[in-house]
């Protein structure tokens, strides 16, 4: 390991320090292409979004043409305003349910080790029990019933 | 490199060797690293090239379905139309309306793109049989191997959300603003039926990590043949995220002009078109990683390293063309629908799939992963069955112009 951090190093390119740093923590390294991938990406549509600012035609502005978009209406009032707070109550549901389905991936892993199946099974069948009762007391609420008021 | 070159796997694969396998000790190398950079590189070549494509075939499968001929003047059958349209968006002037939020107006397309164009790296494209410990086993390919795929793909694909969201309400138009909160409910509530579609999978194969649920389904079977429903599910959440027709809510043109991009021009626009095929991408590959045995297909990859990247572009494109078959066949849902079907339906629907699905492991009771889907298929027949018959009761023949006359 040390030979390649040396190796690494003396090389000297941008963002070699960094590399090493991954590579000497030994199950990080897989994540050097997710990093690599990442700095593309991001060079990728930045360097686009430049090319078009530098090359795209120069057009002159006017009232009309700086004004929201409402298919040929004039926009009466600013767009920044209050929308159902339905969409509020879902992102909050989500929140709720999301960390409900991430403790169910650890648990999902071992659950083939023989020794412990039963007691994860009664374990999990009582966790999505409340998990259900939850999701019975939004749905009879009528949390995420859009048709009627 | 001389750890390199005594890596076992370079007699059974010689080309990729230096890229997917590290030194006999575990440790990276440098020649790992460039590897990996030129694989990067190609990958997300491959990437924006099947966009582009995707862009292409989606136009020209709709003419097909339409009974017209599509874009036919650029190049053969119109295929370098990408390219033209690429050109156009980069010269076309970048209009940033006086009435918007400058910051996130910018950067809210660079926040979808990006996250559509990373989640391909823990995806397995292709593979080979390697004896590891006197066993032969299927070892994949990835950008990056990592342990907690399935956890990278939905956070990375989480972000997307935002782009979406961001850019709509940075427009501070009312058209983009509905469809950037639709956009957020929508693919909010559809990643939780999302997540549990997978839960199953990570129960059959023990592993989050995408190459040994491949190994797993190579070893045994098909994951979409025990779990048809979460496969189904799966699928279907995915044009929810992708917002793809009947799930485009977010866009709707009949009703929002083009939603959360309507005020977004040149080379803004193209980066946010160009996010959602990049996320059909990833979506059609994921559903064949997941559940049709990524690159695997019944012995035909043992053929050689070709043949196993042959196997799983095919059957990616397969669900590539299903992504625009739905779009140009399946109407729009209603928002009230959409959300029933996401909340109502599909959670219920998943959570009780993975209770079955681990119950079926516990009890070595392989009918009980057949007993849901059943089940659904059953109440799918039934509704359609009564739909069917309500429609008939409820028709009445238009009274002819000679019983009109009569009766006046």
């Amino acid at each position: 390991m040390a030979t390649t951090l040396d190796s690494l190093l003396a090389l000297d390119f941008p963002g070699a320090a960094l590399a090493g740093l991954f590579l000497a923590t030994g199950d990080l390294v897989e994540y050097v292409p997710v990093l690599v991938m990442l700095i593309f990406a991001v060079l990728f549509a930045g360097a686009n979004l430049g090319l078009s600012f530098v090359l795209g035609a120069k057009g002159k502005t006017n009232p009309v043409k700086e004004a929201a978009y409402e298919c040929g209406m004039p926009p009466i009032t600013d767009a920044h305003q209050r929308f159902s707070v339905k969409f509020y109550l879902v992102a909050i549901l989500f929140v709720l349910f999301d960390i409900e389905v991430v403790f169910l991936y650890p648990w999902a892993v071992h659950f083939g080790e023989k020794a412990l199946q039963t007691f994860l099974f009664v374990e999990m069948l009582i966790f999505i029990g409340i998990l259900f009762l939850g999701w019975w007391y939004v749905i009879r609420k009528g949390a995420v019933n859009w048709a009627q008021e | 490199m001389m750890g390199l070159l005594s890596s076992t796997q370079v007699a059974t694969a010689p080309i990729f060797a230096h890229i997917f396998s590290r030194a006999d000790d575990g440790s990276a190398n440098f020649g790992w690293v460039i590897g990996r950079i030129l694989l990067v590189l190609l990958i997300v070549h491959v990437l924006l090239i099947l966009g582009a494509l995707m862009v292409w075939a989606e136009r020209r499968v709709s003419a097909w379905m339409q009974d017209r001929i599509g874009p036919n003047r650029v190049g053969p059958h119109g295929l370098l139309q990408p390219l033209a349209d690429l050109g156009k968006f980069m010269f076309k002037e970048d209009v940033i309306p006086g009435h918007v939020n400058k910051v996130m107006y910018t950067i809210a397309p660079l926040i979808s793109t990006i996250p559509a164009l990373i989640t391909f790296a823990v995806v397995p494209f292709g593979g080979s049989y390697e004896m590891v410990d006197g066993k032969e086993v299927a070892v994949s390919w990835q950008i990056a191997n990592l342990d907690i795929g399935v956890l990278y793909i939905l956070a990375v694909a989480g972000i997307g959300v935002y782009g979406i969201t961001l850019g709509g309400w940075a427009s501070n138009s009312k058209y983009s603003l509905l469809g950037g909160v639709r956009a957020s409910a929508q693919m909010i509530s559809y990643e939780l039926s999302l997540g549990l579609a997978i839960v199953p999978v990570v129960l059959m194969a023990g592993s989050l990590n995408l190459g040994e649920i491949v190994a797993y389904q190579a070893e045994n079977t098909w994951l979409v043949f025990t779990q048809p429903l979460a496969c189904f599910i799966f699928l279907v959440a995915g044009y929810a995220e992708t917002n793809r027709l009947p799930f485009d809510m977010p866009e709707s043109e009949t009703e929002l002009v083009a939603g959360y991009h309507t005020e977004f021009s040149s080379m803004k626009f193209a980066l946010f078109f160009l996010a959602e095929y990049a996320n059909m991408t990833v979506a059609a590959a994921l559903v064949v990683t997941l559940y049709l045995g990524g690159w695997t297909l019944f012995g035909l990859e043992q053929l050689g390293w070709g043949m196993a990247v042959l196997i799983f572009a095919l059957k990616t494109l397969f669900f590539m063309f299903a992504f625009i078959w739905v779009r140009w066949t399946i109407p729009r849902f209603r928002y009230d629908q959409l959300m029933n079907l996401g909340w109502g339906v599909f959670l219920p629907l998943t959570l009780v799939n993975v209770v079955l699905t681990a119950g079926a492991i516990a009890l070595d009771q392989t009918w009980l992963f057949f007993l849901l889907p059943a089940l659904c298929v059953a109440a799918a027949l039934f509704v359609a069955y009564m739909g069917l018959k309500r429609e008939e009761e409820q028709f009445q023949p238009l009274p002819t112009a000679a019983g009109e006359k009569g009766s006046a």
